[in-house]
């Protein structure tokens, strides 16, 4: 299985992201083969609809669910055709959370915010 | 951490007198202007330090090499912006480029590239004890909503440890204010007695129940009309809206202002009905059952 | 000739000041560009009036024509698009209405469909034609709707047009502008109208437009936008004098000239001093 999260570095060190579309980066984890992946998000930089480009993003690495603190509109539709499943995030720590949600600690993310409908991304 | 937005639909409903006196009330420390267009808020709160300036990207905009362009026109004829002129030499003009890159893929010279272009300029007063976050939207940009979500994220990240922060909003009802509704705990409305104060009233609240935001309704200067006061008020009644109160018109009011004072700076009628209105709406904002 | 007022700072007396111009001439043409809270209507109460319908051009896929081929996903600066598990999906809030999407499609999957954002409604009153712009609310931009209030106005420009602006000095303000023949700025005797006055001052001389300013709600003491003015060489075109019976005209939706000599008299007084100016400015290009 393929877990998604957004990051602030490209460490293994590093903070689960506070923001899913403007994330800096993506680290995707195989739960098999134990290890894991950084990739930049592209659409840090746009004026708008980040959520939806930073989901294409998740979609394009083929990840099975993603783990966040938070979802716009836009990005969970994208995400929610893909069959993937959001899960929200405790914490920052990118060990502790891929942990969890392995021991089915973690819950589905269903607090969706209606979205900055094109004017950026939180 | 809550959110508190002042918005009023109309123009000089009394927004930021009002956010001013509240963020004076509260103690706030952590406060932002989402007025990008006009921000006035500053005008009050003063700030003592010097603040961290960043210039804000909106969208990138055309420029066209002249020594390129062969002057097909494909690229006038497919702006959807009427962005591009075709005087002496082909031109796009930067107030009405929207950045969409038609323009550069069409041209079959390449002559065409897109450039960052800077919209205004973000600031944010950050001193151990408070901080404020506020812009300056160049005049004639747009995408000014994501300026607005920028000051919010720039509120939100400098985090002190706060309870509440108040934002103080802009006019009308296109996508700067929407912009700012995202992740508000509690809307205040500050309307105007007036037929055009109670129409645009109508209009921003029915904007901000499209976000599933709660609402709060104040009405200001309510004594220069109290038929109409008395329509807002049943309209909210009807509507099932939280009424928080009224503030009567206060020639002290604007003398503060025009000082640079809060209302509540100064012993005066306007700052008494605006700290029962306060204490309402802090009531509201925590209220988790609503 | 056409006159477009605005303020910088929302509540000063744009719409106070352009519909009773419009009024006190007679025959003129009054176009309410403030589409996100119009309010000229609510004043005039114009008869017979049609409604238009203003739509924006959304791309709409057929996936059964689409190949996957990501070109329009790839392109789209306002990321408007998304290809999820052989379908493509279409973010219409997102749109700019670029058009660049259905151009570069290889397979001639995508086509245009509207998508209705407000209306442009006409009437009239008395002997003003009022033309008044609405965004439905939850759209974002208003911008289509005054360029088309803007651009049709053109035609019947030998009429005298008041063109009442949104507040602010952002693209909608611009667009409001673009083809003014003259500016009226109207400013309130406050620390925040003052500060106001200064960015739409810099929007109207960037667009090089004549301008003159109606300092409104004046009061005794000290005038900050009164004193910007005279420090800048500002042309002040005329002083309305804050007054409780206007103000009560006022909010109740009462056009003032129509209703009181007094007022009748004042913006007679400034529509002959806006008109020299505006020809003193034409002959001075010459």
């Amino acid at each position: 299985m393929k877990i998604a999260m957004p990051v602030n570095e490209k460490d293994m060190k590093t903070e689960i992201c506070v923001s899913f579309g403007r994330a800096p980066y993506f680290f995707f984890y195989d739960t098999e083969a134990k290890e894991g992946t950084f990739v930049d998000n592209s659409a840090v930089a746009s004026a708008g609809g980040a959520g939806i480009k930073a989901a294409q993003v998740i979609v394009d690495n083929e990840a099975d669910v993603l783990l966040t603190p938070r979802c716009g509109e836009n990005a969970a539709n994208v995400l929610k055709s893909a069959d993937i499943n959001l899960y929200k995030t405790d914490g920052t720590s990118v060990n502790e959370n891929i942990n969890a949600f392995i021991s089915g600690k973690l819950t589905l993310l269903d607090e969706i915010h209606e979205g900055f409908h094109g004017h950026g991304g939180n | 951490m809550k959110q508190l937005l002042i918005l009023s639909g109309k123009g000089g409903t009394g927004k930021t007198t009002i956010a001013s006196a509240f963020i004076k009330l509260s103690n706030a420390k952590l406060y932002a202007d989402c007025d990008v267009d006009a921000p006035n808020l500053h005008l009050i709160t003063r700030q003592n330090t010097e603040p961290e300036v960043s210039d804000y990207y909106g969208l990138p905009i055309a420029e066209i090499d002249p020594q390129i362009c062969i002057r097909c026109d494909q690229c006038r004829r497919n702006c959807r912006f009427d962005a591009i002129k075709a005087d002496r030499i082909y031109k796009v003009d930067p107030y009405a480029c929207e950045g969409c890159g038609v323009c550069q893929v069409l041209c079959p010279t390449d002559a065409i590239v897109l450039k960052p272009a800077v919209a205004g300029e973000i600031r944010l007063y950050a001193s151990e004890q408070e901080v404020f976050s506020t812009a300056q939207l160049r005049m004639g940009s747009g995408t000014s909503g994501k300026l607005v979500t920028d000051v919010k994220n720039q509120m939100k990240s400098a985090a002190v440890d706060a309870k509440c922060a108040i934002i103080d909003g802009s006019p009308g009802i296109g996508c700067p204010v929407i912009a700012s509704l995202s992740g508000v705990d509690l809307a205040l409305i500050v309307a105007e007695p007036s037929m055009s104060g109670l129409s645009d009233m109508e209009r921003i609240i029915k904007t901000a129940k499209m976000f599933g935001t709660k609402i709060a309704v104040c009405i200001n200067k309510f004594d220069t009309n109290l038929q109409i006061t008395e329509r807002i008020e049943a309209f909210c009644k009807q509507q099932g809206l939280d009424f928080v109160g009224r503030i009567p018109f206060d020639w002290e009011a604007v003398k503060a202002i025009n000082k640079g004072q809060t209302i509540v700076d100064v012993k005066c009628p306007s700052g008494d009905a605006a700290k029962d209105i306060y204490h309402k709406t802090m009531e509201l904002l925590y209220d988790e059952s609503g | 000739m056409r006159i477009a007022v605005l303020s910088g700072k929302g509540g000063t007396g744009k719409t106070l000041v352009s519909v009773n111009l419009a009024a006190v001439a007679g025959s003129s043409t009054y176009i309410d560009c403030d589409v996100e809270e119009p309010n000229g209507y609510l004043f005039f109460k114009p008869k017979a009036v049609q409604v238009e319908e203003i739509s924006v051009r959304i791309p709409a896929v057929d996936n059964a024509l689409c190949n996957g081929c990501r070109k329009c996903v790839d392109f789209c600066k306002f990321n408007a698009l998304a290809y999820i598990k052989d379908r493509l999906l279409i973010f219409e809030e997102v749109c700019h209405s670029c058009g660049g999407c259905m151009m570069l499609c290889p397979a001639e999957a995508l086509k245009e469909t509207e998508k209705v954002i407000g209306t442009v409604q006409k009437g009239t009153s008395d002997q003003v034609h009022v033309h008044t712009g609405i965004l439905h609310t939850g759209e974002v931009s208003g911008v289509p709707i005054i360029k088309r209030l803007v651009g049709e106005g053109k035609r019947e420009s030998k009429d005298l047009t008041l063109i009442d602006c949104p507040p602010g000095s952002a693209c909608i303000v611009m667009e409001s502008i673009k083809d003014a023949d003259f500016c009226i700025l109207v400013a309130e005797p406050t620390l925040f109208g003052s500060h106001n006055l200064n960015m739409v001052r810099e929007l109207v001389a960037l667009f090089q437009k004549p301008f003159g300013v109606v300092l409104n709600k004046c009061m005794e003491g000290e005038n900050p936008s009164e004193k910007y003015c005279m420090e800048k060489g500002i042309r002040i075109l005329g002083r309305i004098p804050y007054d409780g019976e206007l103000g009560k005209l006022n909010s109740n939706g009462d056009i003032a000239v129509r209703k009181s000599e007094k007022y009748n008299a004042v913006f007679s007084s400034l529509l002959t001093t806006v008109r020299e100016e505006v020809q003193h400015e034409a002959a001075s290009d010459t």
